[in-house]
């Protein structure tokens, strides 16, 4: 044995009865973006015994500037995040197993995913989906941690089934509009704020202590230097569709789920066929190549530019439409191009 | 009046008398905020009727998606 975790255990809340704790647990990382990078690396540096990171987007140039586990080479060779990611963590960590999934989040999915974890890890840049962990969360008795970041402000907030407010007693609806990182940007300090603050309660959580858990709602803003930590278990609803006594957990239903959603920091539109269906990459270069523009295609996705737009594919037929926010504009196109 | 918010003291112009005047005069009524006043949290149902004093401290908690 090396010593590599003999810092961690001479911290003594952790010590090593925790790092053998640490060491057997299993984690869900939804989303591999800015928070999803920061939070993987962290957490398999400290040598839990499972990651399963789960993305549905591949690198590009402009991600390189806070999401720190992609080099210059994965956005010149659009590699999907997890695929990335995968390989820069087990670069890092080789005893931890790591499980990447290429893939957008849907109910079922997350149902499947969260059956087998120990504590899921919120990197994603959309309330649909967290409103879908949240639910499945809740199902299954899994906490769950939620974050977020936009400019320099950043939020977190930790969910422990049967004990605090879940995110839909806190939120009351889904949140729409509002500033993302396409509108305001976001910088690299805001991300690793608020994922220090996630993963030191996910430290918490995989060693037992839960008495030091924060319970409270985080939120900072490193530009303005405001920082506030209220406690909301007072928003705990007994009625919550949730959590409460007659829970429904409606966001896990299919009538609630989007097709279409625009994406975070990007001009871009995702579209996903309302069934999974697996497309036959080389076959669509051979049809798009006689369409005019440029093909380029890897063995997960083929890239189609045309004017002033870019169409990327990928094989379980999900779309996503770079040169545009607008759904209908970005539907035509996927019609236009891939039937 | 004076009060303090996220931790700034801040000069109310006359007129912000509740907590929701307050986010109208951040523009951010149409955000899903938690507020805390004094350490009491508030639901959104509470924020027409709770009435600001001087030296209230107030906490504004704003939801984003980003990440």
């Amino acid at each position: 044995m090396n010593n590599r975790y003999s810092r961690q255990e001479l911290f003594t809340p952790i010590g090593k009865a925790g790092q053998e704790n640490i060491s057997r647990k299993h984690v869900l990382i939804i989303g591999a973006g800015a928070l999803g990078s920061a939070g993987a690396e962290a957490l398999v540096r400290a040598g839990i015994g499972q990651l399963t990171i789960v993305d549905r987007d591949y690198v590009e140039w402009s991600n390189l500037q806070r999401q720190q586990l992609y080099t210059e080479d994965d956005a010149r060779n659009r590699l999907p995040k997890v695929i990335a990611a995968k390989n820069r963590l087990s670069a890092i960590n080789s005893s931890v197993s790591i499980e990447a999934i290429i893939a957008d989040a849907s109910a079922l999915e997350l149902k499947e995913w969260t059956q087998n974890v120990d504590l899921i890890i919120d990197a994603t840049d959309n309330f649909e989906t967290r409103m879908m962990i949240n639910d499945a969360a809740q199902m299954y008795g899994i906490p769950w941690i939620y974050g977020a970041c936009v400019g320099s402000y950043g939020i977190t907030y930790t969910i422990i089934p049967k004990k605090t407010p879940c995110l839909s007693c806190l939120l009351g609806t889904v949140p729409l509009g509002g500033l993302t990182c396409d509108t305001a940007g976001i910088i690299g300090p805001a991300v690793n704020m608020v994922v220090s603050y996630q993963i030191s309660e996910a430290l918490k959580i995989l060693v037992g202590d839960s008495d030091s858990l924060r319970n409270k709602l985080i939120s900072f803003d490193l530009w303005k230097n405001q920082y506030s930590a209220i406690k909301v278990e007072k928003l705990k609803k007994k009625d919550c569709p949730s959590c409460g006594k007659e829970r429904t957990y409606p966001y896990l239903s299919f009538e609630n789920q989007t097709k279409t959603a625009v994406l975070c920091g990007r001009d871009s539109v995702q579209i996903r066929p309302a069934h999974p269906v697996v497309r036959d990459l080389e076959a669509l270069e051979k049809t798009l190549q006689k369409q005019g523009g440029t093909v380029q295609r890897n063995p997960y996705l083929l890239s189609f530019s045309t004017g002033s737009h870019r169409l990327v594919i990928f094989q379980d037929g999900r779309v996503i439409v770079h040169g545009t926010k607008n759904i209908s504009e970005a539907k035509t196109l996927y019609h236009r191009y891939f039937g | 009046m004076n009060v303090i918010v996220n931790g700034e003291s801040v000069q109310l112009q006359d007129g912000i008398e509740n907590v929701k005047d307050l986010l109208e005069h951040y523009d951010i009524q149409d955000k899903v905020v938690v507020v805390e006043v004094n350490g009491n949290i508030l639901t959104s149902a509470q924020h027409q009727s709770t009435r600001l004093s001087d030296k209230d401290r107030i906490e504004i908690v704003h939801f984003v998606g980003g990440g």
